[in-house]
């Protein structure tokens, strides 16, 4: 099956013009996916499966035991077991997760374009956005436990400090980065703040921030795990990193590789997902979503 | 004075030029004069170029008259206005589209109606129908990426006629495209100026364009940029081909030219 993306073809009333437009490329689909993307699924699968396939071999024939190198196959059966527990602390820290990226979106948008408003607010402010990025969340997450109180205000504050500093920087870029002749031209309408902010400054900086979405949805899940890591120890939290915590202790390998991939997977999902929202809002005019033209 | 012009231009503002600039210098920051001591009267419904080489000030001069920028001495003054700070319209091209990548042809054409708080169906029939006076009907809900660069530079003439300004500023909008689209928009642009009456300015640093186009050539000098000679072109409009390849044309390239060269040495 082929299928045409082209626009209604004008009337070609001036002969010059209507010619120079450009030619669409025709695309050959399987099962809805372009063929040219196909190969690009199929070789990482490929060496996915070889590479199981070698571990399980391995662990098979050196007999070594679930304790030390637990085999992908009695990993994939203690998922499935232990599927009650792991999901619903899956859920806890995707809740986290999922909260923070809030948190991190609302604020870093808002302050970023408090900042584009004000240069001498950002000169004041900003430095104390980068110290908030370079302190490493590890070592505050302590001290936000023992003051916050509240364990999981506690871990939605570590997650949010973690996935926050892409989305401000990347905005602020983006806020900034807006044509020059095309802020004239607002200037020459007379156009408001307001209106310039949200019919130039806003789209232009659209593809930024969702650049730095996509760095803040895995930061955030990170960010999300590292706090339950140290909070964990206090047992009071029940995520994924708690359950892997506990796992380690009670040298139950297997589901300790079994959380481990589902967190691996929620990232994956996350980026796949911001990914696709961010084709979708800007195939129709960005650079970035171009590539599959020539 | 016998003006040669074919079509009768209605004297509006009881002869009062439509911008009126009065010893309008300007220097940089940096200490560089980019104009000095401009004296120009432009009337309503004129087609005026700036023809000049690079660095004589056309673009600081054409930016002062659309507002973008103070002169440092001097002042520009619209003489048909009432009162200080009324509103005069006017339309701008950069040479670069300047279009926004994210909105569509119409989109982008009514951005003036939107910013002005015009919007909705009257906002759309009147960007619809710019957009098919420059010969893009059916581009409507194409993006600029999608279109060539002419078809591009179209949409942003559409964009400057939209809010049906009383002057249309124009900086070297035809640079940067082949001579082929540049003669067919040339030819377009006088049409629109036939039918709708708007002054135009036109700044560009090619005396067969500006010839071909123009009712008046304002030759300027660089360093600093200043007005070296102010020519009428006296052939009648409406101007084609024929009047491309006619020895009245080749007699005001020679004019101009001269006085460009002219201005080239001082």
């Amino acid at each position: 099956m082929s299928d045409m993306t082209l626009p209604t073809p004008a009337v070609p009333h001036d002969g010059t013009d209507a010619e120079a437009r450009p030619v669409f490329r025709v695309e050959r689909k399987v099962l809805g996916i372009s063929t040219e993307v196909w190969p690009g699924i199929i070789a990482p699968l490929v060496i996915g499966v070889l590479a199981l396939g070698a571990w399980e071999f391995i662990v098979w024939w050196r007999a070594i035991p679930p304790f030390i190198l637990p085999g992908p196959l009695l990993i994939a059966k203690t998922l499935f077991d232990d599927w009650g527990t792991l999901s619903a602390s899956l859920w806890i820290t995707l809740r986290i997760t999922a909260a923070a990226l809030i948190a991190a979106v609302s604020l870093g948008v808002g302050l970023a374009i408090l900042f584009t408003q004000s240069k001498w607010l950002e000169k004041s402010l900003f430095p104390y956005a980068v110290i908030l990025q370079v302190t490493p969340v590890v070592s505050i997450a302590p001290l936000i436990i023992i003051w916050v109180g509240d364990i999981n205000l506690s871990l939605l504050i570590c997650a949010w400090i973690v996935a926050f500093f892409p989305i401000l920087s990347n905005t602020i870029l983006g806020l900034n980065s807006a044509d020059h002749n095309l802020i004239n031209l607002f200037q020459l309408y007379r156009a408001s703040r307001w209106q310039t902010l949200r019919y130039l400054r806003l789209p232009a900086a659209l593809p930024y921030f969702l650049g730095g979405l996509k760095i803040s949805g895995g930061l955030a899940l990170i960010g999300a795990v590292v706090a339950e890591f140290v909070a964990g120890s206090g047992g009071s939290a029940s995520g994924l990193a708690y359950r892997i915590l506990e796992a380690g202790y009670q040298l139950k390998i297997p589901r300790m590789f079994a959380a481990l991939i589902m967190i691996s997977m929620s990232g994956i999902a996350i980026f796949l997902a911001i990914s696709w929202l961010s084709h979708m809002l800007l195939r129709r005019w960005h650079e970035s979503a171009l590539k599959r033209e020539n | 004075m016998t003006a040669a012009v074919s079509i009768d231009r209605p004297v509006t503002g009881g002869g009062r030029p439509l911008v009126s600039i009065r010893g309008v210098s300007k220097q940089f920051a940096n200490g560089t004069i980019a104009v000095r001591d401009v004296n120009l009267d432009l009337a309503a419904g004129e087609f005026v170029s700036l023809l000049g080489p690079s660095g004589c000030g056309k673009s600081t001069l054409l930016r002062m008259i659309a507002g973008l920028g103070e002169p440092s001495v001097g002042a520009i003054d619209w003489p048909q206005e009432v009162g200080k700070g009324a509103e005069h319209e006017l339309g701008f091209v950069f040479q670069d589209p300047t279009l926004m990548p994210w909105a569509t042809a119409l989109g982008n054409v009514i951005l003036p109606l939107t910013l002005k708080g015009v919007g909705g169906r009257e906002a759309e029939e009147r960007g619809a129908d710019m957009l098919a006076l420059v010969g893009l009907k059916g581009f409507e809900k194409s993006y600029p990426r999608e279109l060539s660069g002419g078809m591009k530079m179209r949409v942003s003439i559409a964009r400057a006629l939209v809010t049906q300004p009383k002057i249309l500023l124009m900086d070297e909008p035809f640079a940067a495209l082949d001579e082929i689209t540049r003669h067919k928009l040339n030819d377009d642009l006088l049409g629109l100026w036939e039918r709708n009456r708007f002054s135009a300015v036109f700044v560009t640093h090619s005396v067969f364009e500006s010839v071909y186009l123009s009712q008046r050539i304002v030759v300027m000098a660089a360093r600093p940029g200043r007005v070296m000679a102010d020519l009428r072109i006296e052939a009648p409009y409406p101007r084609d081909d024929e009047f491309r390849t006619s020895a009245d044309y080749a007699h005001w390239c020679r004019i101009a030219s001269s006085k460009l060269k002219e201005a080239i040495s001082s």
